[in-house]
């Protein structure tokens, strides 16, 4: 087959189709949104398997987990944050196992590139005590996704591909193998299935008494490759995926290159870290995220003789994403010389909301309403108007997670906020938002929830919402909200003192209110019209 | 002369001025010539009317990063003067800036536009092009980003023919006028960077 340029994103994806997928989830999570964009857009052309966008990620997960116990192939996506919203049933799917086989494709986020927090998955796939491929390239992400599968329905496990941002969003040429056909239907045992307590004891003996044979595979894997240089028994290098192009970035080319071991599979390769650690002085650990193999490596006491550096001794940052200069530091090569900007100090260029975007109509009408309270709060959410909390709006002063504001507004409105509202969008709303208005409205909590309702999940490049239109008012009305207490609004500046005062009306409501605000994203209107 | 191994380029803008349509032609017409390539960009929310810039290297032999090292990059193609400046810190001492001189402004303190423009003129070898100007000529105000490609590709190590056939395959999906349009803006920032 020929070259392609793919996204490290779509490498994975391709990766998966062709190692005999039947059916793929996901939500929409920056980095992560274009496995499943490109899984959408090859299913359409193609008909061989389904991919699917969900509702959330813990569902999504489950979704997958369906197929895998039918005997077929499944992926699953996500971006970091949204394994926390699947934890519980990725935990407990390294009990099951896999039966068809099974790969979680998780994309960080170091840097917080579009993310409230930057996690280390590779953690979680410790936890779980599974298997971990970590890429550094884009055929590597092709390659270890197709080896995923196999070493799923080889060991029975869950087997995660781990990617960062800066392989999710980079482009660069893939050669792909020959594809391979799904499996057929056949099902999984259901004594390892269902986790009654008698089940899972014996399940997690399993995982428990499998970890030994993880670790040889790792310290077999062609993927992790130890170069020893006997002449240099100075400094030896622990690297593992993005982190060793750095490293190689800057040392592909230098005399006395240091011996180099890189790791791109977890339960950590054993052996050959040993084999690395006894050949040279110094180790430096360069990994991207957390510092998880330099931990390892350190432990409580360190390694007896030797000298090791990294994120933990300041030789690497903690925090934020790696690049080839702080690497270039670590390394003890001096900067490259660059241009200088003098005194000049660009303006900072934040993003932003639209030029007439609907929820800046909100927002007036919202600050509008609020004016004169003084013990007011908007708690927010994540989506596009989590940029409400920019001048000119400073409108909003929470956001933690998917689905935080209905709860926390609760708890605000309980510990003595007034107004407590909060804002969310439609498709985040769907995700984890009906749960805790559910809970809201069978205590009637005096509280008031705004729906941005554009119709897609705009943030991340405008996937389907599932909780939109008609089908969000039902919702509404089913988790027990007053009929005469849900208002629906359209977000245009001609209507700003209409739209105030619904707001105002339903502050005065001691009870629940849910104020739904209704129209397109302007963004994704004008691809409709490109199409 | 000798021909050279490797290009790196910081591709510059704001969200939404197409800075990843130029890096498709570039990226299609590299791998064309055997080059091998990688194109670190930006989505999700930093792409709402933000900074965005995109990493992007050709090399004959294997390239490991996929970020460009500060110091290392051959150019800074930009499609907005500020952005221009923004990453400056990454060109090497012998690089070249190509930029628009149209400013984007949509923050409030957007620095004076003939103090920027003296300070892109400042640049050693710096190639200043009226991007909106051009763009109104060749047909379209979107084709900004066409014609500043234009204007950087003699810079570039790649073949123009090989350029203007990728173009095609990106545009000619969009409409015969569109697909002209894009062809003439090309034209029009080749010229005006002086070739």
């Amino acid at each position: 087959m020929n070259k392609e340029i793919l996204l490290g994103d779509e490498a994975v994806a391709l990766g998966a189709i062709h190692a005999g997928l039947t059916a793929a989830y996901s939500y929409p999570g920056t980095p992560a949104s274009e496995i499943m964009e490109y899984l959408v857009k090859v299913s359409q052309e193609s008909h061989g398997f389904i991919a699917s966008w969900s509702v959330n990620e813990k569902v999504a997960y489950e979704e997958a987990l369906g197929v895998s116990f039918a005997g077929r192939r499944a992926l699953v996506s996500m971006k970091h944050v949204g394994l926390n919203v699947a934890a519980d049933p990725f935990m407990s799917s390294s009990l099951t196992g896999a039966n068809g086989g099974f790969v979680v494709a998780v994309a960080d986020d170091p840097s917080m590139h579009s993310s409230q927090n930057e996690q280390d998955s590779r953690f979680f796939a410790q936890f779980a005590q599974i298997f971990c491929f970590e890429p550094s390239d884009h055929q590597e992400a092709y390659d270890m996704t197709r080896q995923a599968f196999d070493l799923s329905e080889d060991m029975n496990i869950p087997v995660m591909i781990r990617l960062v941002t800066r392989l999710s969003h980079s482009r660069s040429s893939v050669s792909p193998g020959e594809p391979r056909r799904p499996n057929d239907l056949h099902f999984g045992a259901r004594q390892c299935w269902t986790l009654l307590p008698a089940n899972a004891r014996t399940r997690f003996r399993r995982i428990l008494d499998l970890q030994a044979e993880l670790i040889q595979f790792s310290n077999a894997s062609t993927f992790n490759r130890l170069e020893l240089n006997p002449k240099n028994t100075r400094l030896g290098i622990i690297a593992s995926g993005i982190a060793y192009n750095y490293v190689l970035e800057n040392l592909h080319g230098a005399k006395e290159k240091p011996s180099i071991l890189k790791i791109s599979t977890y339960p950590i390769p054993e052996d050959l870290v040993k084999t690395l650690v006894g050949s040279v002085e110094t180790i430096l650990v360069a990994e991207e995220g957390y510092p998880l193999i330099e931990r390892s490596l350190k432990g409580l006491f360190g390694i007896a003789g030797k000298n090791l550096v990294g994120k933990l001794s300041g030789h690497l940052p903690l925090s934020g994403e790696l690049s080839p200069e702080v690497v270039r530091t670590a390394v003890d090569l001096k900067p490259l010389p660059q241009r200088q900007l003098g005194d000049f100090k660009p303006a900072g260029r934040p993003p932003q909301l639209c030029q007439g975007c609907p929820h800046a109509d909100t927002f007036n009408a919202l600050k509008k309403a609020l004016e004169g309270h003084e013990r007011s709060n908007v708690f927010s959410d994540i989506g596009c108007y989590t940029l409400g909390y920019y001048p000119p709006y400073n409108a909003v002063n929470t956001c933690v997670c998917m689905g935080a504001s209905v709860g926390m507004a609760r708890g605000g409105a309980e510990a003595g906020i007034h107004p407590s509202i909060a804002v969310i969008g439609d498709s985040t709303f769907g995700h984890s938002g009906i749960t805790a208005l559910l809970g809201a409205a069978a205590f009637n909590t005096n509280m008031v929830l705004i729906i941005l309702d554009n119709c897609t999940v705009a943030m991340t490049g405008g996937q389907p919402s599932f909780a939109s239109g008609e089908r969000l008012l039902k919702i509404i009305e089913g988790v027990g909200v007053p009929k005469e207490h849900i208002r629906v609004i359209e977000p245009l500046p001609k209507y700003l003192e209409k739209n105030a005062q619904v707001i105002k009306e339903e502050i005065a409501h001691p009870g629940i209110s849910v104020i739904v605000a209704v129209r397109e994203c302007l963004e994704e209107a004008r691809k409709k019209r490109k199409r | 002369m000798k021909p050279q191994r490797k290009q790196d380029i910081i591709l510059a803008g704001v969200g939404g001025q197409g800075i990843l349509s130029i890096a498709t032609v570039i990226d299609n017409a590299a791998l064309r010539e055997g080059l091998f390539i990688k194109q670190a960009e930006v989505h999700g929310m930093a792409q709402r009317g933000g900074a965005v810039q995109s990493h992007l290297r050709l090399s004959k032999d294997r390239i490991w990063s996929d970020l460009i090292p500060r110091g290392e990059a051959d150019m800074i193609l930009s499609v907005e003067p500020l952005e221009a400046l923004r990453y400056l810190d990454y060109l090497r001492p012998e690089g070249v800036v190509v930029t628009s001189s149209t400013p984007f402004i949509n923050i409030p303190d957007y620095p004076d536009r003939e103090g920027l423009l003296a300070r892109l003129q400042s640049i050693r070898g710096s190639i200043i092009v009226d991007s909106e100007k051009l763009a109104k000529d060749a047909g379209s105000s979107r084709t900004q980003n066409t014609v500043m490609l234009g204007a950087a590709s003699r810079h570039l190590i790649l073949r123009e023919e090989n350029l203007l056939e990728y173009i095609r395959v990106l545009f000619a999906p969009r409409g015969e006028l569109i697909l002209e349009a894009n062809l003439k803006a090309f034209e029009l920032g080749r010229r005006a960077a002086g070739f």
